[in-house]
């Protein structure tokens, strides 16, 4: 029985035990959504009172409109939102993948091989203060403005919170443990694969929930920098003609998107850790 | 001489951490015992009597500094398949259920699944955790989880089990329950096993000889050998002989100086 339930029982036994639907407590997700609609009616409040000018700040109504209109035009048109959606999509994800493979495969590769950590580590403190999206020109001009350039970047991006996440999840030794598979004589490949992997897994998705909410932000920087489409793009096309309204929509379509990623992470995160308290599986580790 | 009845054979033992250094710490000092076969030897000491060291030392993780350890006539070099340890804490894996973390010695060692799997089961049933196979640690009690951690030291059936203040983290009423359990299990086992407590009573329950250790340096100061009958209940602890054997260990302390 969750907690509101318990709440609607027990004012409903001080109530004398008769049978009435007693509404106390609403959920905290009804709040969210009223505060949403209170939110919307003082911006179109506002809007109308203070007679913003359109092509500063859109109504809710224009915003509405431009999204239906987006969403309602068939996937393959170049001015609706389904190809531009679907080839920053594709972007984010192949570049997360690749990014994040390569982030962790260095990291393994790096634990496991001593000394090594000690030399690259300059190099890769260098690399990482290098804001990856001021190197997006110059991968925009090496290889070109189609899909390729911006899984770079995304991969690029999301390769360093990998990377050092997963060293330091390599690196928080628990002496305890490899102690214990020292008793049982195991190697050091044993050592990695039943202790040192798995214990680090908890700062891994660490990492990848980073890259995750970086992956997006390089996906559209890289569409801004150069590209053909893409959400990024059309964002571009609509403020350059003043369509405020649908660069609007435009922004809910890709925090929906991000939304939407985040959550895939989040589930991935919690089947794995299944092992962990919940409150920790959700806590990100500061580094 | 190391006879044959002469299963662990410590010879002047002895094991310096940060030698040469100013830090320098002598955590044995020319140690010398004898261990039979199928003895229970509890070792028992104040901290800093280098009891963990020793334990460790048997077990095969550090090297001594000079003299020698022998099992069954063979010097210890490393780590050995036929010591099982259990140590303070159960060190369960997490992400492992109960019985996943009884197989770990199998995998680790390559040995015959099925077999491990079926002794693995017997191990926890004998361990009183039937039952609880498919459970995470995190579900167990402290009590449970170092049953478990048993259970899994003996997978490969060791002949040696050692094991380091196996019970120092549980409270005293599971102590005590844990305390009769360990007796049951040697008795059914016939394992030799070498138990680190810094409770007298513990070690003149548990075991039939007792390394009494005092520190500053680390050194045996005497093994005092405990002749009640087996089986051993709470009601033992009243029997006159118990007495005097714990007095006894406690008068080598003070002696020592090494209690207040």
């Amino acid at each position: 029985m969750t907690d509101i339930q318990g709440t609607r029982m027990a004012i409903g036994a001080i109530d004398g035990g008769k049978a009435r639907p007693v509404r106390c407590a609403l959920s905290p997700k009804v709040y969210s959504v009223l505060l949403l609609v209170a939110f919307l009616s003082l911006w179109e409040g506002a809007i109308r009172l203070l007679d913003v000018p359109q092509f500063l700040i859109p109504s809710v109504g224009d915003v509405a409109v431009a999204l239906w209109r987006g969403l309602a035009t068939s996937p393959l048109a170049r001015d609706g939102f389904w190809l531009h959606s679907a080839v920053t999509l594709a972007e984010i994800i192949l570049g997360y993948i690749a990014g994040c493979s390569f982030g962790l495969a260095l990291g393994v590769a790096i634990s496991q091989t001593p000394g090594l950590e000690a030399v690259l580590r300059p190099y890769v403190v260098a690399f990482q203060s290098v804001p990856k999206v001021a190197v997006a020109p110059i991968i925009v001009l090496w290889l070109g403005f189609g899909l390729v350039s911006k899984v770079a970047i995304v991969a690029l991006i999301t390769f360093f919170p990998v990377l050092i996440t997963s060293l330091a999840g390599f690196n928080a030794i628990d002496l305890e443990r490899i102690e214990l598979l020292r008793s049982l004589s195991a190697t050091r490949w044993q050592i990695f694969t039943k202790v040192k992997f798995p214990s680090a897994l908890p700062y891994i998705f660490a990492g990848l929930d980073m890259a995750a909410a970086f992956a997006v932000v390089g996906a559209i920087v890289g569409e801004f920098v150069g590209a053909q489409s893409g959400l990024g793009v059309l964002l571009l096309q609509l403020d350059s003609a003043m369509d405020i309204g649908g660069s609007f929509a435009v922004l809910i379509v890709l925090s929906l998107m991000g939304i939407a990623f985040s959550f895939l992470i989040r589930a991935v995160q919690l089947r794995v850790l299944y092992w962990m308290p919940s409150e920790d599986t959700q806590r990100s580790i500061n580094l | 001489m190391d006879n044959a009845a002469d299963f662990i054979a410590i010879r002047g033992l002895s094991k310096i951490f940060g030698e040469g250094s100013t830090g320098e710490v002598v955590a044995l000092k020319n140690v010398n015992g004898t261990i039979r076969a199928g003895d229970f030897v509890s070792v028992v000491g104040p901290s800093g009597c280098g009891k963990s060291t020793l334990l460790r030392i048997l077990a095969g993780l550090i090297d001594a500094s000079s003299g020698n350890v022998s099992m069954g006539g063979q010097a210890i070099h490393g780590t050995r398949r036929d010591i099982g340890v259990v140590f303070q804490n159960s060190i369960l894996l997490p992400w492992r259920t109960i019985i996943d973390n009884v197989m770990l010695p199998a995998e680790v060692l390559g040995l015959e699944r099925k077999a491990a799997r079926h002794r693995a089961y017997d191990l926890l049933a004998m361990v009183g955790l039937a039952g609880f196979e498919d459970k995470l640690p995190s579900q167990l009690s402290g009590g449970m989880q170092q049953r478990a951690s048993i259970a899994r030291a003996l997978l490969h059936d060791p002949r040696i089990l050692l094991m380091d203040e196996p019970f120092g983290a549980l409270d005293a009423m599971t102590r005590e329950q844990m305390n009769l359990e360990l007796q049951r299990i040697w008795s059914e086992s016939g394992k030799t096993i070498v138990l680190i407590t810094h409770s007298i009573p513990e070690a003149v329950f548990l075991g039939n000889m007792v390394f009494v250790m005092t520190p500053r340096p680390g050194r045996l100061e005497r093994t005092v050998a405990i002749e009640l009958p087996r089986p051993r209940t709470m009601a033992s602890m009243a029997d006159p002989e118990f007495v005097a054997r714990a007095q006894e260990i406690r008068a080598l302390f003070n002696a020592a100086g090494a209690l207040h």
